[in-house]
């Protein structure tokens, strides 16, 4: 008999669960090296707690009703989580403080694609170090985890969610289009983008400026380029670069036009990409604002890579 | 190295061909043994992959090719807008400008059906080979519809009571015309695109701008 499972769920067998686990087993490893202590939290969450503030994340796809009537989700990311756990069950520690996780997250798929709707991510948060230190801290350990998995060639994209709105912003656009043109940008419509800026009727030589520096990305020359309104986020992602250890420095290129959703991304962002993949690995960024929605303000930064992109990664690595 | 700078690009067969390859060799990249041999899909040393063009953003997504070019009609259709920020599949780099087509709601000449079918039957009934186009206009002009996906000709559908109206790409509107069919309403032009693996837009970064470079220059 042939019992079907949900389109985008799946399910792991002991040949490939033995390879899934040796990676997370190297990982684990790399976290504990790191003093980041690993934290389960429930896969259901009531949606009033995980969409508290202006910051919601990617917004949950799945909800369930509790018998008393309450909404329940499925949770998509495990950063929203663990702010709530901090908040919650740290109210007073003494900060910084260092969460792994291991844990699956879900998400809604588009139809006719193989994008899974239950994904298990491996990610840590740095709750209570500031930038730059804490994002240095946070890129090493990432990048100490990709070695330990084996991957050779794998490159980190290090930007700046603030850095295009800024660059509006000191250029006089108005807030409504900023969101139209910051949209078509996390898209990766330049097209869009290009023709939303012919529409704002400013001068050409902004035009050209609000095309070009989403394009600079590259190694560390990429932060001598542009001028003026985005000088504060590059240099902050210049301060970064420069507590980084070479071995870390070195799988680093700069990525001027990076934006990540969700939309909760305070500062540097960062996304895992390897030569054998079409697609991102994982990624992260600094979210200094989050916490504060859930009552304990601190700075905080983190990361996830997805444990099966790894894995197909590593394979294709080792075939070429 | 090849004149493509080391990347795989797809290119489109049928009706975005010949512009395509002429737009390639304006940057330099050798075409003519695409040309001379229509059997062959995969051409390793020009670096140049063909396929149909609505199979384009699929190898690009999947990073089988770096570079493609296809229309936007394809891209709008291949969007699903209902689920945004869920992945980033392509980058769409540059409008190429040729290959211009209008996306259209057509009906049969003389009275308009479709708005006939809307104010008496509340809904209307399209035919069309681009269902989430189709699906998105009407909804975002306030209008019930009943989306009947079709493969082939789309023009027999309205003639034989199957449909009020189509949506369909039209270039010069002579198959419409010759069906007796005519345009209504104008939902988008539709150009060829130059669109990108987000990946290897990164990681092959000097070499896709070095095309880029070469393409403004041409």
């Amino acid at each position: 008999m042939i019992h079907p499972i949900p389109s985008g769920t799946r399910d792991v067998l002991p040949d490939e669960m033995r390879e899934l686990r040796a990676i997370t087993e190297r990982l684990r490893d790399v976290f504990n090296e790191a003093d980041y202590g690993e934290v389960y939290t429930p896969a259901l969450e009531y949606e009033a707690v995980v969409t508290r503030g202006e910051l919601a994340g990617v917004r949950p796809a799945y909800r369930v009703f509790d018998e008393n009537g309450n909404v329940l989700v499925l949770r998509s990311d495990m950063t929203v989580p663990i702010a709530r756990v901090v908040a919650t069950r740290y109210p007073t520690a003494e900060p910084p403080l260092r969460f792994c996780y291991f844990a699956h997250s879900y998400r809604g798929v588009r139809p006719q694609r193989g994008q899974p709707r239950e994904f298990l991510q491996a990610g840590l948060e740095l709750i209570g170090a500031a930038a730059p230190r804490g994002t240095a801290e946070a890129l090493t350990v990432l990048c100490r985890s990709l070695d330990a998995v084996g991957l050779a060639r794998y490159r980190v994209g290090l930007g700046d969610a603030t850095l295009y709105p800024a660059l509006l912003e000191s250029l006089g656009v108005a807030a409504a289009d900023c969101e139209r043109l910051l949209e078509a940008l996390a898209r990766g419509d330049f097209v869009g983008l290009e023709h939303g800026l012919r529409e704002l009727e400013t001068d050409e030589e902004s035009i050209r400026l609000l095309l070009a520096v989403p394009q600079l990305r590259g190694g560390a020359d990429v932060l001598h380029g542009p001028p003026g309104p985005v000088a504060d986020a590059v240099a902050g992602l210049r301060a970064v670069h420069a507590l980084l250890d070479a071995d870390v420095a070195e799988h680093v290129i700069f990525d001027l036009g990076l934006s990540r959703l969700p939309g909760y991304y305070t500062g540097a962002v960062f996304e895992v990409y390897d030569p054998a993949l079409g697609m991102p690995l994982g990624g992260g960024g600094r979210y200094d604002n989050l916490l504060g929605e859930f009552g304990r303000s601190l700075p905080a930064v983190g990361f996830a890579l997805e444990v099966d992109r790894l894995h197909l990664a590593l394979a294709a690595e080792e075939r070429l | 190295m090849s004149s493509t700078n080391g990347l795989v690009i797809a290119v489109p067969r049928g009706a975005l061909f010949e512009p395509t390859l002429a737009w390639l060799g304006e940057l330099g990249i050798e075409t003519d043994e695409l040309r001379s041999n229509e059997r062959k899909l995969l051409f390793r040393d020009l670096g140049l992959i063909t396929m149909r063009p609505s199979d384009v953003p699929t190898y690009v997504a999947a990073g089988a090719a770096d570079l493609g070019i296809t229309g936007k009609d394809v891209l709008m259709e291949q969007t699903d807008s209902a689920l945004p920020g869920v992945g980033r599949d392509v980058y769409e780099l540059v409008d190429l400008g040729f290959g211009r087509c209008m996306m259209v709601l057509a009906t049969t000449d003389g009275a308009d059906p479709a708005a006939e079918a809307l104010r008496r039957l509340g809904v209307v009934r399209v035919a069309t080979k681009y269902p989430r186009i189709a699906a998105r206009y009407f909804e975002a002009t306030g209008r019930q519809v009943e989306i009947i996906e079709v493969k082939g000709s789309v023009e027999l559908a309205p003639l034989t009571g199957l449909v009020e109206a189509i949506v369909d790409l039209t270039a010069s509107g002579k198959t419409l015309r010759e069906n007796h069919l005519v345009v209504r309403e104008e939902i988008a032009v539709c150009t060829a695109r130059l669109i990108a693996n987000p990946v290897a837009h990164k990681l092959k970064a000097a070499a896709i701008d070095e095309l880029l470079e070469r393409a403004r220059a041409a």
